[in-house]
């Protein structure tokens, strides 16, 4: 093991972060192939510009694969945070394509899935609502006397939410060791945050609920990780919930159908050259951690991982429709619509349908 | 917790008869001592014993990491249940009227709901409090809120109407890995007909089984809740009065509904009447209609009614409050017509 290079990070962990961030991309580049060739039938959320934040909080936790680590509540576009917590390149490409080998097996989208022994617990589409579920994991390592966090991502109008601030609110009361990552770049769908808030900053929200908070340059994937250790230290030692507010831009639209044609494009291209994977690449090779060469194979290596795995689950089936009724509960059955089973009920009564 | 019980919950192991409160908080209390992942959250629970006292000597006993009192705010508190169900525990949350339960609306349907068909695994979670009219509460004291959730598959509803049926229906819910939504009418709360012996031991009531509170030939009364105490007054005059023999089928949990239960007592009687405190339009009779009409068309003598709630918000003045809530003289007249038919 090499030593040390920057914040108690050797050469191997400063590139496992590299390719996380380069792996989220070329994953995400590849899903807008897919959806091209009509394989994804829902909608793409990029996180491009955005890598970083996810990459860097995800990685100053303490991540395990037998249910003893931190908790992970991610965004649609922290997909970075989920690959570092163990979740499955090949499971991303089946949840986006709809496939029944998912880990929901078809019956929700995207990274909406959890996997509770690498500490996965992926987002519900309602604003606000995985900082109070986050509430109560980190309630119950509380409880247990766990040195544990839980980590949840939000979009930053998510705190516009009466959730958001109720959720936030139990967490802080209850000192629940909590890291909320506050996603701010900048817009809503179309709406400029400066018309959803007025505060110039998330953390003044974070003062009125009596927490630590911290804001950072979300493009600099050293700066976060280096803000979120310094978060998860203070949660682990019991100083209750804390926040990190992460300042970059939503280059895309808010999905695919999205042509942004509300953004300026001058204020876009600012942030074009605040790239987050270029900014890291130009800090490895000025530092001198790692040759271009290095990099180039990592970049070369996310690109084909995610060609080969999105093969794989195209290949792989859709569900079987008449899943759809099993699952409601665990232990009632849900009935069949009667005109796909045996026909209306009989004259003498006799029960169909069962 | 090696304390003994506190006195007031150790009434069924004197062999005292308990209220339908002291049902509930005998559930509440024996499930806590017999599996130490149940636990409570609510507003005032705790140093107050909870509005009505359901919660009295709970904090002292079980201490505050499992007795939580919480800001007022129910989708904030019922969404961190949904967060500790996923690590194993099992919440109970108190709505202090159930009335509140709307702000909880979104984290209820859209997450807690739908955890186990998204793949997040079960929600072993049991919301409960107290609903329904009579009392002058008015607007917002005095809900029954079912219907608002019969309609979102995942969840399971239950409203008991006796203090045995609610201590053992009140042991399943805990017990299911489901979430369940309880109802418990502050009428029948301390109402002195309803206290009874219960045995002594560790029963339960299992979810989805209805109760046949009387039987009779002619006439089948499905409901549930108060509206099971009125129906029986109803029946006894139906009965001295005009000589109709009414059964009565006390649904005990609307969700998943007894259907079964329905079906074979319509197929003795031919006609039903169902009655329900919550309001006409939406109610639970529609439904079973439907699914009778589906099931049972051929038994039927008589079309299917109902006697409900008007549609409105609950009014405040008694006037007002008893001509919107269905009395037993309503029963008695639309059984009467169903009889003659």
């Amino acid at each position: 093991m090499s030593d040390s290079l920057i914040a108690g990070l050797d050469q191997t962990q400063l590139l496992g972060l590299y390719h996380s961030l380069v792996l989220t991309r070329a994953a995400e580049e590849r899903l807008e192939m897919l959806q091209k060739q009509g394989h994804v039938t829902g909608e793409i959320y990029r996180s491009i510009g955005q890598e970083a934040g996810a990459a860097g909080a995800a990685f100053a936790l303490n991540r395990q694969t037998d249910g003893t680590g931190d908790f992970l509540a991610p965004t649609v576009r922290a997909a970075g945070a989920l690959f570092l917590f163990g979740g499955e390149l090949v499971d991303f490409f089946r949840q986006y394509m709809g496939r029944a080998t998912g880990p929901t097996e078809g019956k929700e989208a995207n990274i909406h899935w959890v996997d509770f022994q690498k500490g996965i617990i992926g987002p519900v589409s309602p604003l606000g609502t995985m900082l109070e579920v986050m509430a109560g994991i980190t309630l119950s390592f509380k409880v247990r006397g766990e040195s544990r966090v839980g980590m949840v991502f939000c979009g930053d109008d998510a705190s516009s939410t009466g959730a958001w601030h109720e959720g936030l609110n139990f967490s802080a009361v209850q000192r629940c060791p909590l890291i909320l990552m506050v996603e701010a770049n900048q817009w809503a769908f179309s709406t400029a945050t400066r018309k959803n808030t007025r505060v110039r900053s998330f953390t003044e929200k974070a003062a009125g609920y009596g927490i630590g908070s911290e804001s950072v340059d979300g493009t600099d994937v050293m700066a976060v990780y280096e803000a979120v250790s310094r978060a998860a230290k203070r949660a682990r030692a019991g100083k209750g919930t804390q926040m990190v507010e992460l300042r970059y831009y939503r280059r895309l639209g808010y999905a695919q159908h999205d042509p942004q044609d509300y953004v300026d494009p001058d204020e876009l291209a600012m942030w074009v050259d605040r790239d987050p994977i270029d900014l890291f690449e130009r800090r490895i090779l000025e530092e001198g951690w790692a040759a271009e060469s290095v990099l180039h194979k990592i970049r070369i290596r996310a690109e084909e991982e995610c060609k080969l795995v999105a093969e794989q689950a195209t290949g792989e089936p859709v569900p079987d429709g008449r899943e759809a009724v099993k699952g409601v509960y665990t232990d009632t059955i849900t009935q069949h619509p009667w005109t796909r089973t045996d026909g209306p009920y009989r004259r003498d009564g006799s029960e169909l349908n069962t | 917790m090696n304390q003994p019980a506190p006195e007031h919950l150790k009434k069924t192991a004197r062999g005292e008869p308990v209220t339908l409160l002291e049902a509930v908080s005998e559930g509440l209390f024996e499930e806590m001592v017999r599996d130490d992942s149940v636990f409570l959250m609510g507003e005032d629970i705790g140093v107050y014993g909870g509005a009505f006292k359901v919660t009295r000597g709970f904090l002292d006993y079980f201490g505050g990491l499992r007795v939580i009192d919480t800001p007022i705010a129910e989708g904030g508190f019922t969404g961190a249940a949904a967060g500790a169900a996923h690590m194993g525990l099992r919440p109970v949350v108190e709505m202090q009227f159930m009335d509140f339960i709307s702000p909880a609306y979104d984290v209820l349907t859209n997450y807690i709901a739908t955890s186990l068909y998204r793949g997040a695994g079960p929600m072993p979670i049991v919301v409960r409090g107290p609903v329904g009219g009579g009392n002058r509460g008015g607007p917002f004291h005095s809900q029954n809120v079912e219907m608002a959730f019969f309609h979102t598959p995942g969840f399971k509803i239950v409203y008991p109407s006796t203090a045995y049926d609610a201590k053992g229906l009140m042991k399943a819910a805990i017990r299911d890995d489901n979430p369940v939504i309880f109802e418990e009418h502050k009428a029948l709360y301390r109402a002195p007909t309803l206290r009874e012996v219960l045995p002594d031991e560790d029963y339960v009531v299992p979810l989805g089984k209805a109760r046949t509170v009387r039987e009779g030939s002619d006439l089948t009364l499905v409901t549930y809740g108060a509206m099971v105490h009125k129906s029986i007054e109803a029946a006894k005059k139906l009965e001295q009065e005009d000589g109709v023999g009414v059964e009565i089928i006390d649904l005990r949990t609307l969700l998943p509904l007894d259907e079964d239960a329905i079906v074979e007592s319509l197929k003795r009687t031919g006609r039903v009447l169902i009655v329900h405190e919550d309001t006409r339009t939406g109610g639970i009779a529609g439904e079973i209609a439907i699914r009778l009409n589906e099931r049972a068309f051929e038994w039927l003598d008589a079309p299917i009614l109902r006697v409900t709630a008007i549609d409105s918000p609950v009014p405040y003045a008694g006037s007002l409050e008893d001509y919107f809530l269905p009395q037993v003289e309503d029963i008695v007249t639309a059984g009467r017509y169903l009889a003659a038919y």
